[in-house]
């Protein structure tokens, strides 16, 4: 069994705001959401931007019990979730409840809780940690407390591939969906790395930029972490035009490739082969693609093995493509940033504008695509690629398609 | 450039790199040393820590030789010892 797959509902929470909507708006006016990080106190860190979730307080999304069992990240899970499947109308039975999949990308789990945790533990001397560090802090809790809210008694598993968990995730929700595996998949990833502990390897790592995060620019400096999280809802596009929902654009391929190369250093190759996987999974010739919405994380090394296998797949049609990273502007949540992606694709197609690069300066011309700099772009697009590339050398690649 | 500093530079080399300090002399690359972009950031990280310095991203960028890394601490503890000095 062969079926399509639409997206019938969208969710997100980031740095602009606690809705999809938010996120949209803001991607579609080419406004960058990086700013001064208030979760860690001033003068700890090398680098004082991210891109937080403004305004957040559990309250306003859980009740006190239980906003105390889930670390943000799980929070971020849920926020996303409920309104995902809010705005796809569907009522989950119990029948559906166990042919529907949750599949939600994260890459570090609970850091804030394990942070406080072993601070209590090694700082301050106590000699305990509190019994819900464990609950809280596993990468899976996300996924299984949306799962609690809705009955979900299907396959729920979580995904952790670094920066390419959310693109696997979704990857592997859309070939259930379209394999008849499940009847619905709720899909996406989501994160929350700003804690002091883990901001302090990733200033070590020396890839996070000390003013913010320029994609393709020849003078940047390094990525901007993000926090937050975005969800789809995954059905046959039969079922849902039998239920009138509405389809916001569909997922026609997934690619993957592992570089088997570096711990760290991104490969060209690899990243090429998962584009040509995708590709080749949603039977399209790479003259069909008009987007492709870039890892783009604004260091010296991925934004320029990016662009080189961008080269690679599309040959002479690369010139004609629009790429754009949106990182640029709700920052990099890490195992949430293929989802965020995601979204921001969707609207792309369903809306035709293109978010564009922000804060770009000056072309490096050792990434010479039409980057879409600093101003979104009008452009009716049928086919677009989402790229996430890891640490690992683990690459995932989604192909989507304007709902027709 | 002193021979105590350039022989601290190296055995921190040395001992992250797991390699016998005999073999990071001060013309080597590193590049000749093996040393990928990963490894550079743990040597940074060393030698900050034995240096007592921090060392901000720019200036470490460009370093590709032993040589190289040995002149920027030396001119980093100059830079030290000057704020030392002016601060008494």
């Amino acid at each position: 069994m062969t079926r399509r797959v639409a997206v019938t509902g969208i969710g997100a929470i980031s740095a602009f705001g606690h809705t999809y909507p938010d996120l949209w708006d803001g991607l579609a006016a080419g406004r960058s959401a990086i700013g001064p990080l208030t979760l860690i106190p001033p003068g700890v860190l090398r680098f004082p931007n991210a891109a937080e979730v403004p305004d957040y307080d559990p309250l306003r999304h859980f009740e006190e019990k239980q906003a105390q069992m889930l670390d943000r990240f799980a929070q971020f899970a849920a926020v996303a979730a409920r309104e995902a499947i809010k705005a796809s109308g569907i009522e989950f039975s119990p029948e559906l409840g166990e042919r529907t999949a949750i599949i939600l990308g994260c890459s570090g789990g609970g850091k804030a809780t394990e942070d406080d945790g072993f601070h209590h533990l090694y700082a301050l001397k106590e000699p305990r940690v509190s019994p819900l560090t464990i609950a809280r802090a596993m990468s899976n809790a996300g996924a299984s407390r949306v799962s609690f809210e809705y009955g979900i008694t299907g396959p729920v598993f979580t995904v952790s591939t670094a920066c390419s968990s959310a693109n696997h995730s979704i990857g592997q929700a859309f070939r259930m969906v379209r394999s008849g595996e499940v009847e619905v998949a709720i899909a996406g990833g989501s994160e929350a790395p700003l804690s002091t502990g883990f901001l302090k390897a990733w200033e070590a790592m020396r890839v996070v930029a000390p003013d913010t995060c320029r994609p393709f620019s020849i003078d940047r400096r390094g990525l901007i972490l993000g926090e937050g999280a975005a969800v789809l809802i995954l059905e046959p596009v039969e079922r849902a035009l039998a239920r009138g929902a509405t389809i916001i654009g569909e997922i026609v391929g997934f690619g993957m490739s592992s570089d088997a190369h570096h711990i760290t250093q991104p490969s060209a190759v690899g990243a090429a082969r998962a584009m040509r996987a995708g590709l080749l999974d949603a039977e399209l010739a790479p003259e069909a693609i008009g987007y492709v919405n870039a890892h783009g994380t604004g260091t010296l090394a991925n934004d320029l093995t990016e662009t080189e296998a961008i080269r690679n797949v599309f040959g002479t049609h690369a010139q004609k493509l629009l790429v754009s990273s949106t990182k640029s502007m709700h920052g990099h949540a890490l195992g949430a940033a293929g989802a965020l992606e995601a979204a921001a694709t969707l609207g792309a197609l369903q809306c035709g504008l293109i978010p564009p690069t922000a804060n770009f300066t000056a072309a490096d011309p050792a990434c010479d695509l039409d980057v879409v700099p600093n101003v979104p772009r009008p452009a009716q697009v049928e086919f677009a690629i989402s790229n996430s590339f890891a640490f690992g050398g683990l690459n995932a690649v989604v192909v989507f398609r304007k709902s027709v | 450039m002193s021979e105590d500093l350039i022989s601290r530079v190296t055995g921190v080399i040395a001992k992250t790199q797991k390699i016998p300090p005999e073999t990071v002399t001060i013309d080597k690359s590193f590049e000749e040393l093996k040393i990928d972009s990963l490894d550079g950031i743990n040597i940074l990280f060393a030698l900050e820590g034995e240096f007592d310095v921090d060392i901000p991203d720019d200036a470490a960028r460009g370093i590709r030789t032993v040589r190289e890394m040995v002149e920027g601490i030396e001119k980093l503890l100059a830079a030290k010892a000057q704020a030392a000095e002016s601060a008494q």
